[in-house]
C-alpha cells in the first residue's frame, strides 16, 4: 500500500500549502473521510454483531463486491477520458449469457469460453468507440443505447429462456453441453481456503488498473483527454485510438466481470447483472470522494465498492430488510458526492 | 475636470480597502476616486490587485476593511445583482456568455429582464424585437437584432454587453480588458462608443494593458502593484513612466538587436492558398529568424499557423519543410517533422483542469514528450520534473516548484509554462500564436527573450498587436484576407522582395 501513501502526502501537501490550520483540518478531514467513515463502520458493526468481524464474513464481503469494483473500474476508465460507458452492467449481463451459451450449447470448455466472452466485451468496447470517435454520437446516448442493444440481444438465442443444463433450445432439441467444472473454479474457489478467487482477480485488476492509470504514460494521456481533448490532440497524441482503449478495456472489464458471476451461479439466468451497472458507476462516483480527488480514480472506485458492500453487509446482519438496499447505496452516493464537492467549496 | 460637472461628489470613492486571501494580501490599503463621466484605466501586472477590486466592486467579494462611497453613500452589495441594481455594471472579458448561440441578438438584449422578470413570462418576437430596439436606440448602438448571437463578433457581443449595462441604468461601467479579443478597427469602433458614454456622464473603470486603449480613453491612469496604489497619471500620459511604475523596474526600451544573417531555409511556401477563394502567397523563414504574422481578428493568422501545424490543409500550394515536401495530416506528424505550436488561448489549447492530473507546471510542460522522456512507459523517474526545474529557471517561472499546480500561476508564467512545453525539446520550426495573450510587461520581456535566444530553428509568430510584432521580430508580414500583402521592411534585405508574388 506504499503507492496509496505517496497520493496522500502528495495531495496532503497541496493542502499544507493552503494557508491556515482550519482549512488543512477541513482538507484532512475531506481527504480521509471515506476512510474514516470505513473505520467507525467496521467498528460499529463489530460491536453490534461480532460474527461482522469474522474473516469469513469480511471475505465474503469482498467476494460480493468482487465483480462490482472489477467493472467499476472499467467505468473509472471511461470517465477518466471523460466519457461515461453506461453499457458496462449491460456487457457484463450478457457475458453470463454468452458464458453459458458458449459451454452449454456450444459444448466450449473453459479455455475456449473465456477468451471467446472476453473478446465479446472487447467488441463492444470497439463498437461504443466507433459511436463515439468516429460518428460523434455523445457519449451518454451512445453506450446507453448499446446497453438497450444487448440487453435485447441477450435474450434472442435462448428465445429469452435462462440458460442452465438440459436448456431446451428454440428449435426444439436439448442442448448437450455443461459448465466446465475448471471454468467454474473462477467463481468458487479459494485460496489458502479463506481468500475467494473473485478476490484475488479483484486485486489482480485493481493494481494493475491503479498503475495503469496513475503510473503509466498511458494514464496521463487518458486523464489528458478527459482534461482538455483539444490540448491533448495539440500535443500530438491520437486521441482517438485513446478513447478508443479505453472503451475496449472498460467492455473488456465488464465481460471479466460477467465471466466471474457465470462461474459463480453457474447458470445463465436472464435476470443476472441487473444491479450491476448502478452499482458500478456508483462506486466509481463514491470513489471521487476517497482521498477528496475530486475525479475518477481507480483506488476510489475499489473503495467505494468495498464500502458500499461493508455497509450492506452489516445492515443485513443487523437484520436491516432487504428492500432498504437501494436506498442504503443510494444515500451513500449523495453523501460521498455532497461530501467530495461542497466541502471543497470553500478552499476558493 | 469632469466631462458634465457636478465635481463637488465623486461619484464613486474607494477609501482604504484591504482583502486577503488565507495570507495573501491582494489589497492592501488600495484607493480609488472616481468621478462622473471619467474614464480611468486601472493598470497593474497579474496578480497586482486588479481582479480583487474589480470583485469587490461588482459585488462578488467583500473587502476586509476600509470604506466604499457610492454618490456618498456607503456601498457594499452582497452580490453582483444588487452592485448593478446600485449603479455598478462589469462587462467581463469573455464575451460568449453575454448571449446565447441559438437565440436572436435581441434575445440576449433582453437576457436579464428574462431572469428578474421585467419581462412579462408569455414572450412574443414582435414584443421581444421591440424592446431589444428600445434598448439599442437607448444605447445609441446599432446591431442586427435578429441574427444569431453565434454569428457576432467579439466586438459586437461587447456592444450587446454595454447595452444591456446601460439599460441596467449604469453610471459607472467596468470593462475588463475589453479590446483583448478585438481587432484595431473593431477597438476603435469601441473607443468611439466610449467616449460618447463618456459625454453622457457615465463613468468607466477600464482594466488593460493595451497602451493604445489607454492613449485613446483614459482620463486618468491608476496603478496598483502588490495591492497597493504606486501611482496615478493624469492625462497626459507618460507611459513609459507608467509601465514602469506597474512593473517596479525600469522598462527595457531597446529593442532586441535585430539579426540580419540567417541559416538555412527551414520552411519555404509556395503559391500557398488558406482558402480556396484567397489569393496565393509565398513564405520564406530560416534558421535563426523571427518572422511575425500581424492583422486583424480573423484574417488568417490562426488558420495559416495551425495549417502549419497539421490541423487542416491549404487549399492550394505546396508547403516545403527543409527541403522535403510538408502535408502533415495530423499534429502528431507535424510534431514528428519537428513543428511545434503556442496554440492561442492557452486554456482551450494547452492546460489540463484544475485538480486533474497533468495540471502541475512539470506535466504541463511534458505533455507531449511522454514517449520520449520516459520510453518504459511507465511514470517512475524524476524526468520530467528535473527537466521541469531547468524550464522554471531558464524562463524565470515564478512557481512554487515543478509540482506547484499551473493554475497556482498568474497568466505570464502559465504563459511561459505552455512556451517551455515546445521550447524544452529541440524543433526545426516554432509557431506562436497570440504569445502575449493576457500576459503583464514583465513576463512579455520574458518571454521574448525565451523566443529570441533560439537561434537553431525558425519560429513564426502571430499577433494582431504591432507593437507586439516589433518587440519579438526580425521581419514583419501583414496577412489580410487570408493572403500575406505587405512587407514591412525592419530588416531589409533584397532577398526579401522576392517572397512576394
Amino acid at each position: 500500500m506504499t503507492t496509496v501513501n505517496d497520493i496522500s502526502k502528495d495531495t496532503l501537501h497541496q493542502g499544507a500549502d493552503s494557508r491556515n490550520t482550519a482549512s488543512f483540518v477541513r482538507e484532512t478531514v475531506r481527504r480521509g473521510a471515506v476512510f474514516i467513515l470505513l473505520a467507525g463502520l467496521i467498528i460499529i458493526f463489530s460491536l453490534a454483531q461480532p460474527a461482522f468481524i469474522n474473516i469469513n464474513n469480511l471475505m465474503s464481503i469482498l467476494q460480493a463486491v468482487a465483480v462490482v469494483a472489477i467493472i467499476g473500474a472499467g467505468v473509472t476508465v471511461t470517465l477518466a477520458i471523460g466519457g461515461f460507458d453506461l453499457s458496462a452492467g449491460a456487457v457484463a449481463a450478457s457475458s453470463v449469457m454468452a458464458s453459458s451459451y458458449a459451454m452449454i450449447v456450444l459444448g466450449l470448455n473453459a479455455y475456449q469460453t473465456v477468451p471467446l466472452v472476453l473478446a465479446f466485451g472487447a467488441l463492444v468496447g470497439l463498437a461504443n468507440a466507433f459511436l463515439i470517435v468516429k460518428l460523434k454520437v455523445p457519449d451518454l446516448l451512445a453506450t446507453l443505447s448499446m446497453m438497450f442493444l444487448l440487453s435485447g440481444l441477450q435474450l434472442i438465442p435462448t428465445a429469452g429462456r435462462s440458460i442452465s443444463v438440459g436448456l431446451i433450445l428454440p428449435n426444439g432439441s436439448t442442448a448437450t453441453g455443461r459448465y466446465d467444472p475448471l471454468f467454474l473454479t473462477i467463481g468458487r474457489s479459494s485460496l489458502f481456503g479463506f481468500i475467494p478467487f473473485p478476490v484475488i482477480l479483484l486485486m489482480i485488476v485493481g493494481v494493475i488498473l491503479f498503475v495503469l492509470t496513475e503510473r503509466t504514460r498511458l494514464g496521463r494521456l487518458l486523464f489528458a483527454v478527459g482534461g482538455n481533448e483539444v490540448a491533448t490532440r495539440l500535443a500530438g497524441a491520437n486521441t482517438a485510438k485513446i478513447k478508443t482503449f479505453a472503451y475496449v478495456l472498460s467492455g473488456t472489464l465488464a465481460a471479466f466481470g460477467g465471466i466471474i458471476v457465470a462461474a459463480r451461479v453457474g447458470r445463465g439466468d436472464v435476470s443476472s447483472g441487473a444491479s450491476l451497472l448502478m452499482d458500478s458507476v456508483a462506486a466509481s462516483l463514491i470513489g471521487f470522494a476517497v482521498l477528496g480527488l475530486r475525479r475518477p480514480n481507480v483506488l476510489g472506485t475499489i473503495t467505494g465498492a468495498v464500502f458500499v458492500g461493508i455497509l450492506l453487509n452489516g445492515l443485513t446482519m443487523l437484520n436491516a430488510p432487504y428492500y432498504t438496499q437501494d436506498f442504503v447505496k443510494g444515500f451513500v452516493l449523495v453523501g460521498a458526492l455532497a461530501l467530495t464537492y461542497g466541502v471543497s467549496r470553500a478552499r476558493t | 475636470m469632469s466631462a458634465t460637472g457636478e465635481p463637488e461628489m465623486p461619484l464613486l470613492d474607494v477609501q482604504d480597502i484591504s482583502r486577503s486571501f488565507g495570507s495573501t494580501r491582494a489589497l492592501i490599503g488600495a484607493s480609488l476616486l472616481i468621478e462622473p463621466g471619467e474614464i480611468v484605466a486601472l493598470m497593474g501586472a497579474n496578480g497586482a490587485g486588479k481582479s480583487t477590486l474589480v470583485k469587490i466592486l461588482s459585488g462578488v467579494q467583500a473587502p476586509d476593511s476600509g470604506t466604499i462611497l457610492l454618490k456618498g453613500q456607503p456601498f457594499a452589495p452582497q452580490s453582483p445583482a444588487e452592485a448593478v441594481k446600485l449603479g455598478i455594471v462589469t462587462v467581463h472579458q469573455s464575451t460568449d456568455v453575454v448571449g446565447i448561440p441559438g437565440l436572436t441578438v435581441a434575445d440576449a438584449l433582453l437576457l436579464h429582464h428574462y431572469v428578474d422578470g421585467r419581462q412579462r413570462f408569455f414572450l412574443s418576437a414582435k414584443s421581444v424585437r421591440r424592446e431589444a430596439a428600445h434598448i439599442l436606440q437607448e444605447a445609441g448602438f446599432h446591431l442586427p437584432l435578429d441574427r444569431d448571437f453565434a454569428d457576432l463578433g467579439a466586438a459586437d457581443r461587447q456592444i450587446v454587453a454595454i447595452a444591456r449595462a446601460l439599460a441596467d441604468k449604469a453610471e459607472l461601467l467596468i470593462l475588463d480588458e475589453p479590446t483583448a479579443s478585438l481587432s484595431t478597427q473593431e477597438a476603435e469602433r469601441l473607443y468611439g462608443i466610449l467616449l460618447g458614454l463618456k459625454a453622457r456622464g457615465i463613468a468607466i473603470l477600464y482594466i488593460s494593458h493595451r497602451t493604445a486603449d489607454l492613449a485613446a480613453l483614459a482620463d486618468r491612469v491608476v496603478i496598483l502593484r502588490g495591492g497597493r496604489n504606486v501611482g496615478s497619471f493624469n492625462r497626459p500620459i507618460d507611459f513609459s513612466a507608467a509601465l514602469e511604475t506597474m512593473i517596479g523596474r525600469p522598462l527595457n526600451t531597446a529593442r532586441p538587436d535585430r539579426r540580419a544573417q540567417f541559416g538555412a531555409t527551414v520552411v519555404n511556401l509556395q503559391g500557398v492558398r488558406l482558402l480556396a477563394k484567397s489569393k496565393p502567397f509565398d513564405l520564406t523563414v530560416r534558421e535563426g529568424e523571427v518572422v511575425a504574422i500581424t492583422g486583424v481578428l480573423g484574417a488568417g493568422k490562426s488558420r495559416l499557423l495551425s495549417t502549419l501545424f497539421g490541423v487542416g490543409q491549404f487549399a492550394g500550394g505546396k508547403a516545403v519543410l527543409e527541403g522535403k515536401p510538408y502535408a502533415p495530416k495530423s499534429p502528431a506528424e507535424a510534431i514528428a517533422a519537428g513543428v511545434a505550436l503556442v496554440a492561442e488561448d492557452r486554456h482551450r489549447s494547452a492546460l489540463m483542469p484544475a485538480d486533474w492530473p497533468g495540471e502541475s507546471v512539470a506535466a504541463t510542460i511534458s505533455l507531449p514528450h511522454l514517449k520520449r522522456w520516459y520510453p518504459s512507459g511507465f511514470l517512475f523517474s524524476d524526468a520530467e520534473k528535473t527537466r521541469a526545474i531547468a524550464a522554471i529557471s531558464r524562463l524565470g517561472i515564478k512557481a512554487a516548484g515543478a509540482d506547484a499546480s499551473v493554475w497556482s500561476l498568474s497568466g505570464g508564467n502559465q504563459q511561459k509554462a505552455v512556451i517551455a512545453r515546445w521550447e524544452v525539446e529541440k524543433s526545426r520550426l516554432l509557431l506562436l500564436d497570440e504569445p502575449f495573450q493576457g500576459v503583464d510587461v514583465g513576463a512579455r520581456q520574458d518571454i521574448v527573450t525565451t523566443i529570441r535566444s533560439h537561434a537553431n530553428r525558425a519560429t513564426l509568430i502571430a499577433t494582431s498587436d504591432y507593437e507586439e510584432a516589433q518587440e519579438v521580430a526580425d521581419r514583419i508580414l501583414l496577412i489580410d484576407q487570408h493572403t500575406l500583402i505587405e512587407l514591412t521592411p525592419t530588416a531589409v534585405s533584397a532577398d526579401h522582395q522576392e517572397e512576394f508574388a
